[in-house]
């Protein structure tokens, strides 16, 4: 087959909902975008441990505590889960890893924002994890095999965040005056990063209409934008906190919020890099690994030893045991 | 002696060496050397707090003042925590860490096999539940320990250095005082001294193979048993503490 | 010296009586911590009674470009599944 073929081919059976899958031909380019995509997915995952594992030490209940730990903890697996399925594609994580702490590979931007408030970590995991599971529910059917079923093992996991996250924020709007100032500072500082958790406007969006194509992408920023504050609008109520948006208004017509306009010249620089938290996230990130290197280095050293006295014990020793599995 | 006031101490003694070591080890969410065992770490945490829970709820049951597992781990001042001066060392490093949880699991580990059978049927109980999670972290630590002392060059003498900084933390876990002897008379708790002679083996064996030297017994710290505790407690409940004592009497 | 972790692929059976599944990989130095990092990563939420590990190396798979000689000389024999014979009706239990 030709090129042309292949890559027709390889578009048919995406149109036909036919997962692709690690040794399947696919077009460079479709491999290419997975790879960056997933791994920024995987780099975020582990950059947002960082702005809630700043309380850990700190839960005000040891159930919140252990609550925390847990969520903080599922994080790590997510971006395990996630570095894996990029590995499927030729790629390794310790790479994937460089390109993000020593050159230009990027992380969800939400999380180069401080948590200075217990409310935080309500509030990130009410809107955070909120944003992020409505953005990766639709990539459960992602046409690539490994990243799909990632997805679908972390969607799983993540359904208690969010409601760990709210339990919080009722619990502080239903007590002193002080805590319900707390839930609404934190409401006020993490509303609008959050809308922009979905990326630009489609309008704005270089990458979006190839990956609709390919299914990697399965519904635009802006409709995923909408469903988010269309159910949190909601649950804002619920709380009786108010959402720091004066052009936020139901709209029979369309039938959806309306909501105001979005600080894009905000967004761009945090993602360039003037976030009020982005170096201290790769810093603290390159100390973890960097410190890590003598450990790393160390196990491996240790293992290749006692492999090395183990094959030199099984050539005097004979006969080799047959290997049995259960 | 008064029963209870014992009774008491001695379940604080169990609850806070379990709270202060997750509390430690939590500072690792995040910050490990590979994710692997960034999880494998917060396992441990999530474990140790587990336990802190279960035996603080009971400790608060047997003082009967209606102190809840929260009282007792946010309101406390230090003077008033019964943990081990071990457990409350600052991290420093992967290897100091590993070789901190070695030196209690191995210690836990013996304890808490003859706690399963504690004349506290309570106790008993909660002990069943916590030698699983305790048989695992020891194979754990003791892995690592092997690994990192037979490793590179480098690990080896980071493992060395952490050895001679934290053995002097050790002899108090076997330092019996009037509430460990209580507990044994009660058959409560087990004799320290047969917890010590199991304690040294396993450290020796696993130090053998992990070609680490045993410092020679020195000067051995104490005092966590009794509240007097190393510099490093006052900034572990500062942290721990601010919320509840910023605001008092809330609910979170 | 700098050497990374091999990978490893994690099989899983969720409880006896059903077959290990693959679940994902993961980074170890040896068998044993594979195992041990496949409990921590993969077993959180009681997944499992049962695992497997092999480093990925030792996986091989069939190639895509063969899944016409390979598989699809099966589609055709139809006459190895039940419903290719027709029974009437009446007779029961068959």
């Amino acid at each position: 087959m030709n090129a042309e073929q292949l890559e027709k081919t390889f578009q048919d059976k995406v149109d036909a909902e036919i997962r692709i899958e690690p040794r399947d031909w696919m077009p460079e380019a479709y491999r290419k975008t997975l790879i960056r995509q997933i791994s920024q997915h995987a780099h975020s995952e582990i950059v947002g441990m960082l702005p809630e594992g700043n309380w850990i030490t700190r839960a005000p209940s040891l159930r919140r505590k252990v609550a925390l730990l847990a969520k903080v903890q599922d994080e790590a697996g997510h971006g395990l889960y996630l570095y894996s399925a990029a590995e499927t594609l030729g790629v390794e994580r310790e790479t994937l890893i460089d390109e993000y702490l020593y050159g230009n590979a990027k992380y969800s931007s939400i999380f180069n924002y401080p948590t200075l408030n217990w409310a935080d970590i309500g509030a990130i995991g009410w809107l955070v994890d909120g944003a992020a599971i409505m953005n990766q529910v639709p990539l459960c059917r992602c046409s690539y095999g490994p990243y799909a079923r990632a997805m679908v093992r972390i969607c799983k996991e993540e359904s208690f965040h969010q409601r760990q996250g709210y339990e919080i924020m009722l619990t502080l709007c239903r007590g002193s005056e002080a805590q319900k100032a707390m839930a609404q500072d934190a409401l006020n500082r993490w509303w609008w990063p959050s809308l922009m958790m979905f990326g630009p406007h489609d309008s704005d969006s270089p990458h979006s209409e190839q990956s609709m194509k390919w299914k990697i992408k399965r519904l635009s920023n802006d409709e995923l934008r909408q469903r988010f504050v269309d159910v949190t609008v909601e649950q804002a109520h619920f709380l009786g906190i108010a959402i720091p948006d004066p052009d936020l208004r139901w709209n029979e017509e369309r039938g959806h919020y309306d909501f105001g306009p979005i600080n894009w010249a905000e967004f761009w620089d945090v993602v360039k890099g003037n976030g009020p938290c982005n170096r201290d996230r790769i810093r603290a990130r390159r100390k973890a690994h960097e410190e890590g290197q003598w450990v790393r280095d160390a196990a491996m050293a240790y293992a290749e030893k006692r492999k090395a006295r183990q094959t030199a014990a099984e050539a005097v020793a004979s006969p080799t045991p047959v290997a049995t599995y259960s | 002696m008064n029963l209870e006031p014992s009774h008491f101490e001695y379940l604080l003694r169990l609850a806070d060496n379990a709270l202060i070591l997750g509390q430690r080890q939590s500072e690792w969410c995040g910050h490990g050397p590979v994710l692997e065992q960034d999880i494998a770490l917060t396992n441990i945490a999530l474990d140790q707090i587990g336990q802190a829970r279960m035996l603080l709820a009971y400790a608060g049951k047997v003082e009967g003042k209606g102190r809840t597992e929260d009282a007792l781990a946010f309101l406390r001042d230090a003077g008033e925590f019964r943990n081990l001066l071990l457990v409350e060392q600052p991290n420093e490093d992967w290897g100091y860490t590993i070789l901190r949880q070695f030196f209690f699991d191995a210690f836990n580990f013996f304890l808490y096999q003859e706690l399963c059978d504690s004349a506290d049927a309570e106790l008993a109980v909660i002990a069943q539940k916590a030698i699983k999670e305790i048989t695992y972290h020891l194979r754990f630590s003791s892995e690592w320990v092997i690994r990192l002392g037979d490793g590179t060059g480098l690990s080896h003498r980071k493992m060395q250095e952490a050895v001679s900084d934290l053995w002097m933390y050790t002899g108090e876990m076997f330092l019996p005082d009037a509430i460990d002897e209580w507990a044994k008379d009660a058959g409560i708790g087990p004799s320290l001294q047969a917890i010590h002679v199991q304690w040294n083996a396993r450290v020796r064996e696993i130090f053998k193979e992990a070609t680490l030297e045993l410092p020679e017994s020195g000067w051995m710290q104490q005092g966590g048993k009794q509240g007097i505790h190393t510099e490093h407690l006052g900034y572990i409940l500062a942290d721990m503490q601010f919320l509840q004592r910023a605001y008092p009497g809330l609910e979170w | 010296m700098k050497k990374d972790w091999p990978l490893w692929e994690v099989f899983i059976r969720s409880k006896n009586g059903l077959h290990h599944k693959h679940v994902g990989s993961l980074h170890a130095t040896d068998a044993q911590m594979a195992i041990e990092n496949a409990r921590d990563v993969y077993t959180r939420r009681s997944e499992g009674v049962s695992l497997w590990v092999v480093e990925s190396k030792y996986i091989t798979a069939s190639s895509p470009n063969q899944t016409e000689s390979l598989f699809e000389p099966a589609d055709d024999k139809i006459y190895r599944h039940p419903t290719f014979y027709s029974l009437p009706d009446e007779v029961k239990n068959i």
